[in-house]
């Protein structure tokens, strides 16, 4: 089960992602974040801290965005994911390749 | 010890998968972060059968079997669509992923860097893959 909160802080669109991610359901992020690049924003933040797990299938739509965000000067970042899943991150090299910060105020302060 | 399951090829199985080999990991020796990756790693080759050898069929099941012995876990993943060996996978560039914006190809890295041993045969329709994983005392 998987909820997508939607906010908006000081120009940053937030996404709280809360609970599992895995294909059944990765279409939920993937379909969030095409909204977030249609409607023009600059800044998208995904907020971990509630996310329990994530497979590839969720990675892989983070990845799928990346260049998108390069070609369109989208900033992304990631706060708040907890060990067991920054580790499968990590695993793959993800944390090389995206702006992934421990706290909210960590990723809103670089 | 030994826990047998048996999923119905849909993506919505995945979290009764999860469930299942949350309730059966219960071992003191895995910490929680090596439960949660042999989770992932037996969850990726159960989507890639699901999703690419059965088409979301969700009249056709896959069959896994969890054994231990000899410091081994070893789960063994049974069905009888189209085989698909992941040894035979080419494991794809990072880099080349981002570049082409593809969504798929990191499941399988994710199961080879996790998972000790792999193995693949494939024999009278039924494909069988065993993935090892070494726990130490």
């Amino acid at each position: 089960m998987l909820t997508i909160i939607n906010t908006r802080e000081n120009g940053c669109h937030i996404l709280a992602l809360e609970g599992e991610v895995d294909a059944s359901n990765s279409v939920m992020i993937d379909e969030a974040i095409q909204k977030l690049i249609g409607d023009g924003s600059k800044s998208i933040v995904v907020d971990g801290q509630k996310l329990e797990y994530i497979s590839s299938a969720g990675l892989g739509v983070f990845m799928s965005y990346l260049e998108d965000f390069e070609e369109k000067n989208v900033d992304f970042k990631i706060f708040g994911l907890s060990e067991g899943v920054l580790e499968v991150f990590k695993i793959l090299g993800l944390h090389q390749l995206m702006n992934i910060y421990p706290t909210k105020e960590a990723a809103f302060n670089s | 010890m030994e826990h047998r399951i048996t999923i119905y090829c849909q993506t919505t199985a995945l979290s009764e998968l999860r469930e299942f080999l949350r309730n059966t990991l219960t071992m003191p020796i895995l910490s929680e972060s090596q439960k949660l990756q042999i989770t992932l790693a037996v969850e990726e080759v159960c989507a890639n059968l699901i999703i690419h050898s059965h088409q979301c069929n969700a009249a056709d099941h896959i069959d896994l079997e969890i054994k231990e012995s000899d410091n081994k876990l070893i789960f063994e993943i049974k069905d009888q669509g189209t085989a698909f060996n992941l040894l035979d996978y080419e494991v794809p560039n990072l880099i080349k992923v981002k570049g082409e914006k593809r969504k798929g190809g990191l499941g399988i890295i994710l199961v080879k860097k996790i998972m000790d041993e792999i193995e693949f045969e494939s024999s009278k329709g039924t494909n069988t893959c065993r993935l090892i994983k070494w726990i130490h005392s």
